[in-house]
């Protein structure tokens, strides 16, 4: 083994991988397939949905960590798909559904991961906090035009001053990514908040990542 | 009013009067227009203005060459960045949860209803400012509140008119209530 490069097991499977790889990174380079709403390559890592979350260490000891933002640890073991993680990304997309039931992006996700009940009351709002657009703004279209402001039940994303902004060229890349923005589902008037209409009725190949 | 502006990065690069006239040049020069000391910095001004103008900001964000965003992102954050100008008095009502739990919604609910003034404004005549804060540290005597920096430990909503009349003899000014109605 060099130097720049540590040996970790990911659902059993010994892997070696360039020191600074995260651990999403070197499971979806073992085919390890892990949700993700917050992570787009060419952006940086932010760790906000939560949904990569994995499990590591010892079963005994195991810890849940967001595998986008974790870096891959000599003799880490990782597991992907326990029972503690599937259930945790459930109930993460049932609380996002709730929060935003419009987005197909996450209604989706929630099909995907057999959500089948919806405890939370529907807020309807329109951004998750996912700061895809900042890091967006900031590190493809080099802006800097958004960003979060306010903190707690504050936070948003917004231009300085709420006003409209010098630096924003109005190339769009912020809507593009937006997971809520640029899906509307309109829902094949479902009679809950929780749709997932499309993979039932389309047949349409609901991929984890993201669904271009 | 904004197309009559010239893009941010112009307008604090020109050191306007406004700039020359304030602390934040030299704030900026103390701190060796490092990045990493961006919060010390913003207290800085703070502390020497009293809140954070627009325009300091600005002159900040554009020294360090990072954009606004960043520098509004993290006035907005703390709670304890101000991004208008504070009251002659500062009512400081803390709505931490040990506070919440014991009354301190009833204590800001008196506050606003005695100054005319929802929390983060001040009044008309910029006399009393009213804003929360989640925990000042002081959790066993609450609910706490903050006149100008003091703390007054188990305020009810009926101590309320007391100190803010002592507020106001310490102040030596005209009664609350009429400048409440004033401003009302
Ligand atoms: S993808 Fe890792 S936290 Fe969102
Ligand atoms: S919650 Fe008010 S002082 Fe801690």
């Amino acid at each position: 083994m060099s130097t720049e490069s540590v040996t970790l097991t990911i659902d059993g499977s010994r892997m070696e991988v360039e020191i600074g790889t995260s651990l999403l990174e070197a499971a979806r380079m073992a085919g390890i397939e892990i949700p993700t709403l917050c992570h787009m390559e060419g952006l940086s890592s932010y760790g906000a949905c939560r949904l990569c979350a994995v499990e590591i260490g010892p079963p005994d000891k195991a810890k849940v960590v967001s595998s986008c933002t974790y870096p891959c640890e000599e003799g880490l073991q990782v597991r992907t798909h326990t029972p503690r993680i599937v259930n945790a990304r459930k109930l993460l997309l049932e609380l996002m559904v709730s929060s935003t039931p419009s987005s197909k992006t996450i209604q989706d996700l929630a099909a995907a991961h057999g959500v089948t009940q919806q405890r939370f009351r529907p807020e309807n709002e329109d951004c998750i906090l996912c700061g895809l657009c900042v890091r967006m703004c900031k590190e493809q279209m080099m802006a800097g035009a958004i960003d979060f402001a306010g903190r707690g039940p504050d936070r948003r994303i917004t231009t300085p001053f709420e006003e409209d902004s010098e630096q924003c060229r109005h190339c769009g890349g912020c809507m593009y990514v937006c997971p809520v923005c640029m899906l509307r589902c309109a829902g094949p008037a479902a009679d809950s908040t929780l749709c997932g209409g499309c993979l039932i009725a389309c047949q349409m190949p609901v991929n984890t990542a993201k669904i271009a | 009013m904004r197309a009559a502006t010239a893009p941010v990065r112009e307008i604090a690069l020109v050191d306007t009067p406004e700039i020359l006239s304030s602390p934040v040049g030299r704030i900026i020069e103390e701190h060796h227009n490092d990045r990493n000391d961006l919060i010390a910095m913003l207290l800085d001004i703070q502390d020497a203005m009293g809140f954070l103008p627009r325009f300091a900001m600005e002159h900040v964000a554009t020294s360090l060459e990072i954009p606004i965003t960043e520098v509004y992102g993290i006035a907005t954050f703390f709670k304890y960045f101000r991004l208008k100008p504070p009251g002659e008095h500062q009512c400081t009502v803390c709505t931490g949860t040990a506070c919440h739990v014991r009354g301190a919604a009833r204590v800001l609910r008196e506050f606003e209803r005695h100054l005319g003034i929802r929390s983060g404004e001040v009044t008309d005549d910029r006399e009393y400012g009213l804003e929360t804060v989640n925990c000042v540290g002081a959790c066993a005597l609450g609910p706490i509140v903050l006149l100008d920096g003091d703390y007054q430990g188990q305020v009810t909503a009926s101590k309320v008119p007391t100190l803010l009349r002592r507020l106001k003899r310490s102040a030596e000014k005209k009664p609350v209530a009429a400048r409440s109605e004033a401003a009302a």
